[in-house]
């Protein structure tokens, strides 16, 4: 290691990286199909065409949800870290570290409560990018947090699921999560407020057999990969090949376990209809 | 016949020489045989109490699933009479995966639900291993809404490996299914009490473990996947099942620490499989006891216990 590779390299890495940004062009995962990064992005990363939805992070499916773009972010409570003192190939302290880093967030839930077309709403999104969205003490923390603002502001609460399941590296602690958010779900519907879920891809293990199918109302966005256990896991205890579009929304649908399959441009407006039809509020002003 | 584990071998080949010994002290009239014997017999019960006195993780994995450890249907015999039991969900079908019903425990009416993974290959392929598929979940939400209808407490019997993973499962709502099963546990305003009996094997488990009690046998486990797949998945490789099983604390006495489980029933030396009756006896004073402290409580209160309890976990470690 020399002077010169310290002190040049860094300049000629940042030159290329502005000239050539590896996100310019998007592939869509289904058609393969070359789109470009800014039209997936304005039409709110679904591939136009295609129709293919991409996963969204928290912060942008806030964003496409609230009037204006605007909400208040609802404070999470902190929970101890790494209980178990997990390792395995890596230390589970040093993955969240990471995880933080990549992200910005503390861990896979955020929550915000703001306006929905014109209707206060409190919204939990739950962030894949986030170690998968697993399911550990912090986010089942962060959704009953999610539910008691609710009740507390009386409004509906919407929930946008994804994650692979439960945190491992918590043990069974995050297994408790299943009860403690069922709970919470509880005392949302004894509270007589609607619980919307939106299941969003993909959504499978410990949140989907817990707090993400006790929705009053199931919505799905096309193509997500919804189920208890993954693909994977089924494919090696059966040794036989999954038919195709098995556990997608479309299915699940099919099936009876999901209300709607929703493009994402029409979730904004069905979430608030539902929530203005089951809490008896007037239609909005241009229907009216 | 007894099936030895692997890691019990030194005691196994201790027994075998109490064994011979004896069969030899049958046909000859040698001096000094039955001593030999007695004295052997003390090093083989001291060798098997040492080693369980002292099992690793993924050795109580192994104690958990052997195979001639007592199974749902011998607690119900020894523990519940006028057994009844109940079938079907009233929607799609009969899964002997869980089995339930209506029973006595100690003279009292209670409703009875648990795992059922099969002592014979026969038994083991009706019951499907212990693992459950949707319907099985449902009709022990129908139990659970039955028992609630005529106050009458619930005990659990938790013995799976998790919930069937396979097509027609997910086609039916497995997921679903469990969901509704713990939301029903929540529901309930009659006392239940969980007995974590051999293997807790995730939501399969949680379905009906969610309770105002939860008690664990010594040897038994409970963890949110199996230390195989926590292997496969975390470290890619399958045969890190011993690592997993230890890093997930899985084991009744690190659970009851981390205040998880509410009391350890104890085994007798060398496992509920040297002793069922023992094992089965001990449960049951266990389990008569949990009643007993939630003896008083009304329905809402019941409710409020089982959800503080649940919500107080992980809050304080």
């Amino acid at each position: 290691m020399n002077w010169i590779s310290e002190v040049v390299r860094p300049r000629i890495k940042t030159l290329f990286k502005k000239e050539t940004p590896e996100n310019l062009w998007i592939k869509c995962p289904e058609t393969g199909q070359m789109v470009f990064h800014k039209d997936v992005e304005a039409n709110s990363w679904v591939i136009p065409g295609s129709n293919h939805h991409l996963r969204v992070d928290a912060t942008q499916r806030l964003k496409m949800t609230f009037d204006s773009g605007t909400w208040i972010d609802v404070p999470l409570p902190e929970v101890t870290i790494d209980p178990l003192k997990f390792r395995d190939e890596k230390r589970y302290i040093d993955r969240l570290k990471d995880a933080r880093a990549k992200t910005g967030q503390m861990d896979a839930f955020k929550i915000g409560y703001g306006r929905v077309e014109e209707l206060p709403m409190t919204v939990a999104v739950q962030d894949f990018g986030f170690m998968g969205g697993s399911l550990g003490m912090a986010a089942g923390e962060a959704f009953i947090k999610g539910v008691t603002t609710a009740i507390e502001k009386k409004t509906p609460f919407v929930l946008f699921a994804a994650s692979g399941g439960a945190r491992m590296q918590e043990g069974v602690l995050s297994l408790m999560q299943m009860p403690r958010t069922t709970v919470a779900v509880r005392q949302l519907k004894a509270a007589r407020l609607p619980y919307i879920v939106v299941l969003t891809n993909p959504t499978t293990g410990g949140v989907t057999a817990s707090y993400a199918m006790l929705g009053d109302v199931h919505l799905a966005e096309p193509g997500a990969l919804i189920g208890f256990a993954g693909p994977r896991v089924i494919e090696q205890t059966i040794r036989e090949k999954l038919p195709d579009g098995f556990q997608r929304a479309e299915y699940l649908k099919e099936h009876g376990m999901v209300d709607m399959v929703v493009h994402r441009h029409d979730l904004k407006a069905t979430i608030a209809r539902l929530c203005r039809l089951l809490t008896k509020a007037p239609p909005p002003a241009k229907a009216a | 016949m007894r099936s030895y584990l692997d890691f019990e071998k030194p005691v196994a080949e201790l027994e075998a020489k109490v064994e011979e010994l004896r069969a030899l002290g049958e046909r000859s009239q040698a001096v000094g045989i039955a001593d030999d014997v007695a004295r052997l017999e003390a090093k083989a019960a001291a060798a098997l109490k040492d080693l369980y006195a002292n099992l690793t993780p993924w050795q109580k994995t192994q104690v958990a699933r052997h195979p001639q450890r007592p199974h749902f249907v011998d607690y119900c015999a020894g523990l519940i009479t006028e057994f009844t039991p109940l079938a079907g969900d009233r929607a799609f079908g009969e899964d002997e995966a869980i089995v339930g019903g209506f029973g006595r425990f100690r003279g009292e009416p209670v409703c009875v639900i648990g795992h059922e993974k099969g002592a014979t290959t026969e038994a083991r392929i009706r019951h499907n291993f212990g693992m459950a598929k949707p319907e099985g979940y449902r009709k022990a939400v129908r139990l659970m809404e039955l028992a609630d209808r005529f106050e009458l407490p619930v005990i659990s019997f938790v013995d799976t490996a998790g919930a069937y993973p396979g097509i027609e499962a997910e086609e039916r709502g497995q997921a679903e299914a469990i969901a509704r099963s713990t939301e029903a546990c929540l529901a309930l305003g009659a006392p239940n009490v969980a007995v974590i009996i051999g293997e807790g094997g995730s939501g399969g488990a949680i379905a009906i473990a969610t309770a105002n009690k939860v008690l664990m046998l010594e040897h038994a486990i409970y963890s949110v996947i199996s230390p195989e797949g926590a292997a496969s998945i975390l470290w890619r490789d399958s045969t890190r099942a011993q690592d997993a099983a230890t890093s997930m604390k899985i084991t009744a006495q690190d659970l009851l620490k981390l205040g998880i489980i509410d009391a350890v029933v104890p085994e007798p030396v060398g496992g509920a499989h040297r002793d069922p009756q023992a094992a089965i006896a001990a449960t049951g004073e266990a389990i008569a006891h949990a009643l007993a402290e939630l003896g008083n409580m009304g329905p809402s209160e019941l409710r409020s216990h089982r959800a503080d309890k649940f919500l107080e976990i992980g809050r304080k470690l």
